[in-house]
């Protein structure tokens, strides 16, 4: 069992200039994951009259994409590869000091203490992320057209992508590069994503402008804390889809 | 007589569904345009549908309560997507993708609408490939399958283990794309608390904005909800935290009847519980168990050992292993479905022969996996095929392209190598076949009130197989509410926008938030969560994977007095009119402390055993399922204020293209 102490940022909403409160926690078992460290903490919030500690949380399985924790100065915590819901507490050790922040980026606004506004990312989307055929399910066989393993393989890594914003919360440029280049790099690498390919990489790379993200310096730290390690060719790929596009 | 409808259209099975869409009235393109419809919801069902409606040129809006459509917990969904393609030449077709399903349902689900729903699964496979969804291939660039649990061929379409999110990622594109033509309003952050209705039928919802508080007036001409399963009812499950059955109960308050609430899927592959501060479960999918064996120790000595460490697994002789499935069901083997499953590995757990700790654990292991795939590849490489280390390692490599992501969250959260030793794994609650009671047009009892998708009851009967909640989400999204609902919608051309402003809404709205204050106002002392927990412990120790009559008595005293506790006793902190995420729960919780107790009255009125009901008193001598024909039909329940006064329906169920057996999978 663990005793430890947690530096969390409480923002009552997004007009409220916010600032990081300390929690005492004790009897912290190795074996819960870190939200449930932040249910034990909020039940005994709850149990003073106190208000808990607001975070975005669901599918608690990594998939989702809805968790945001900056933890200890990283997306998603210490870990490599996971979101912050499957980090567990084996992680930390008795006497730890774990600092607790939200998303920091001026795309993602803070809703309330940990919760940030992530809806950029859906207009992002909204702006070309998908290919224009419509539902009716009378197109051609799913096996009239071979796709080569690789690049189905590729596509399908790059299709892995969450959501979640880590790559834009650790970028020191607040950049969404890697974000809209997994959309992008899924269907370039697909012959169903061809016909619509110019206009949806410049759509999508001028919404993502709009929305306010910095650019992208090769810095890479985007591809480390990716918890489904979305890999940088995706941005390269996207730049070459980009530039293509532009010639045309 | 029954008063349900259940609309079935004449004629023969195979051709019911097409003549009905020949039959049904549609509306003119320029008339969709004067028609809204609200979907609740936006997982496979209600994003799918949301999506299609909006293409046809419906005005819709779309709520949920995540941040993101993105994110609804069909994402979350692994193994794959069943469809009769016949792919593999393997003797697959619709009719047998049809009979394994009302078989694998225990005979309790309704014959047309399984079989339209193996009509279209071939269309989903289409139209996925050409949205860009990125299913698993073969070498030669066509698309892969793999076989599930009840089935006898490979008809599983996937992509690694993440099949559900690369679907739902697809019908969210879809949406994005509706969205950004202004054909769909998408409300985030909202969650229903109401549905509102006028003159007999769904004309409008009220929704809360999780971020500033707000009660919503929406109107429509038509509601559907695709808000999925209520297995949180258990606090413990594979649902999302935030998963619940508040859109659906407040519907069956408005006069939407349930149907079988009892038939909940125990999932038999999960990850056990390892302590009290567990807030949910993880699965490991099924299609672990084409490559994984289960098994437990055959001697009680060797539990012993293995429980307190002095054996390894990986060390225990083949002989002195059990593999209970592989024994108990030669045919089927460790693909029994998931309700077989499961009971059996309660049942040797009980007998004592659980691996970990809390003994409720059996392995599911995969060195003979390991071993056959590194052969195989040792031979197409040219390797020795009997040096050990060589084949493992080959092994290993394919294993990890099969369910390289499962294998790495089993890592994450037990801090055990599944490569190096086998998986432990327990039934968790994943699923419920139960819900609102539909007609074949997927109406529920409220006219111009939809259910899609876990949401309704219609297509798994007592059991589920695994890989057809995907198939089923998408067929009522895209292929089958969208010729159904304008049916309906025809009759509402004339009709014009729907006011907010009127006595209805009024009181719908005043209702919601009555029940808000009386929540926010009530100076309790226990969280909501302590109440949850408790609701959770009752349901699966009185209405889990074993159910008898004296403790579903219990059950339903317990729960109705935990209600009771919970309305003196809960305590929500903050105000009603700011981001607050103790009040949404405990609107869910109050709602699941009513759904509980007629869950256990359901099952305690079907005295019988089908698929994941399962009663200790019906089973036969070798301890399987005993289905009783009288019960032959479809409970739904209409609302009448407590769920101790609920009233019964029965909508009989009839078999004339398939014929009713035992079901066995020896």
């Amino acid at each position: 069992m663990m005793n430890l102490t947690l530096k969390i940022w409480r923002q009552k909403d997004a007009n409220d200039k916010g600032q990081i409160v300390d929690y005492p926690i004790s009897n912290i078992s190795p074996d819960m994951s870190f939200l449930e460290m932040l249910d034990v903490l909020n039940q005994e919030l709850i149990e003073k009259g106190e208000q808990p500690v607001a975070f975005d949380h669901d599918c608690r399985e990594g998939i989702c994409g809805t968790c945001s924790l900056y933890i200890n100065g990283r997306a998603h915590g210490p870990q490599t590869k996971i979101t912050a819901c499957q980090l567990h507490m084996r992680s930390f050790k008795d006497g730890d000091t774990i600092y607790i922040e939200p998303w920091r980026a001026k795309a993602f606004p803070v809703i309330k203490d940990l919760i940030v506004d992530r809806t950029a990312f859906d207009r992002i989307q909204q702006a070309g992320g998908f290919i224009s055929v419509n539902t009716s399910g009378n197109t051609q066989d799913a096996n009239a057209i071979p796709i080569e393993k690789e690049n189905a393989d590729k596509a399908f890594d790059a299709a892995t992508c969450i959501g979640c914003g880590a790559c834009v919360a650790t970028c020191k440029n607040s950049s969404a590069m890697l974000f809209v280049s997994a959309k992008v790099s899924q269907f370039a690498l697909l012959p169903q994503g061809q016909v619509e390919a110019t206009d949806r990489v410049l759509n999508m790379v001028k919404q993502m402008d709009e929305e306010g993200f910095g650019n992208c310096t090769n810095t890479g730290a985007c591809e480390v804390e990716c918890p489904k390690g979305i890999s940088l060719e995706n941005i390269a790929r996207m730049n070459r889809e980009h530039i293509k596009a532009t010639l045309v | 007589m029954s008063i349900l409808d259940s609309k079935i259209p004449e004629g023969p099975l195979a051709d019911k569904w097409t003549k009905h869409k020949n039959d049904i009235n549609l509306v003119n393109p320029a008339n969709k345009r004067l028609i809204d419809v609200i979907i609740v919801g936006t997982g496979l069902a209600g994003g799918s549908a949301a999506a299609t409606l909006a293409e046809l040129g419906y005005n819709v809006k779309a709520f949920c309560f995540q941040d993101s459509p993105r994110r609804a917990h069909s994402i979350a969904a692994q193994g794959g997507i069943n469809a009769a393609k016949n792919y593999q030449g393997d003797g697959d077709s619709t009719y047998r993708l049809f009979y394994d399903t009302v078989k694998g349902g225990d005979y309790r689900s309704r014959e047309a609408n399984v079989y339209r729903l193996a009509e279209v699964s071939t269309n989903i496979i289409d139209q996925c490939v050409a949205q860009g969804v990125p299913f698993a291939r073969e070498y030669g660039g066509l698309l892969d399958n793999r076989s599930f649990g009840g089935v006898l061929v490979s008809r599983t379409f996937y992509a690694k283990g993440q099949t559900g999110q690369q679907l739902l990622l697809g019908a969210y594109a879809a949406m994005n794309r509706q969205i950004g033509r202004g054909k769909i309003k998408m409300y985030t952050r909202h969650e229903m608390l109401d549905v509102v209705i006028v003159d007999g039928k769904a004309r409008g919802i009220i929704a809360r904005n999780l971020v500033t508080g707000e009660i919503e007036r929406h109107s429509a001409h038509a509601v559907v909800l695709g808000t999925g399963g209520y297995g949180n009812a258990f606090y413990l499950s594979t649902y999302a935290m935030g998963s619940n059955v508040t859109a659906a109960w407040k519907a069956h308050k408005r006069g939407a009847f349930f149907a079988n609430p009892c038939y909940t899927q125990i999932h038999p592959t999960c990850i056990p519980v390892s302590g009290d501060h567990q807030s949910k479960l993880t699965l490991m999918s099924e299609s672990l168990r084409n490559d994984g064996r289960i098994w437990v120790p055959k001697h009680k000595k060797d539990v012993e050992a293995i429980r307190n460490g002095s054996l390894k697994p990986t060390d225990l002789a083949e002989e002195d292993r059990d593999y209970y499935l592989e024994r108990r069901y030669p045919a089927f083997g460790n693909l029994v479905p998931r309700d077989v499953a499961s009971r059996a590995a309660k049942e040797r757990c009980d007998a004592g022969y659980g691996v970990n700790q809390t003994g409720e654990a059996v392995y599911l292991d995969f060195a003979s996996a390991i071993e056959r795939y590194g052969k195989e590849q040792a031979y197409i490489k040219g390797l020795d095929v009997d040096d050990k280390k060589v084949v493992t390692d080959l092994g290993k490599k394919v294993v990890e392209n099969k369910y390289g992501n499962l294998f790495q969250m089993y890592e994450k959260i037990v801090d055990q190598n599944p490569y190096e030793t086998p998986m432990m794994i327990y039934p968790a609650v994943h699923y419920t076949m139960g819900g609102l009671w539909v007609d074949y047009n997927l109406m529920t009892t409220v006219p111009g009130l939809y259910a899609i998708g876990e949401a309704n009851f219609s297509d798994h009967g007592a059991n589920r197989l695994g890989a057809s909640a995907l198939m089923q989400g998408l067929a009522d999204g895209y292929f089958v509410l969208p010729y159904t609902i304008g049916d309906y919608l025809s009759h509402d051309i004339r009709t014009g926008p729907i006011s907010t402003e009127t006595a209805e809404f009024e009181e719908a709205e005043k209702n919601v938030r009555d029940n808000i204050n009386k929540l926010i106002n009530n100076q309790g002392t226990k969280s909501v969560d302590h109440f949850h927990k408790r609701l959770g412990k009752i349901m699966w120790n009185k209405c889990g994977m074993a159910r008898n009559e004296k403790e579903l008595k219990e059950a339903i005293d317990e729960i109705a007095a935990l209600r009771e506790e919970f309305y003196k006793d809960v305590f929500v902190p903050g105000t009603e009119n700011e981001y607050n995420e103790e009040l949404a729960k405990a609107g869910r919780v109050a709602d699941f402390l009513e759904l509980g107790e007629l869950f256990a009255k359901d099952a305690l009125e079907r005295n019988e055993s089908a698929g994941g009901h399962f009663r200790e008193e019906y089973q036969t001598e070798g301890g399987e399922a005993l289905r009783v024909k009288e019960y032959q039909y479809v409970s739904a329940w209409e609302y009448k204020g407590q769920p101790s006064e609920a009233v019964h329906h029965k909508e009989p169920l009839e078999y004339n293209n398939i014929e009713v057996k035992e079901r066995s999978y020896k």
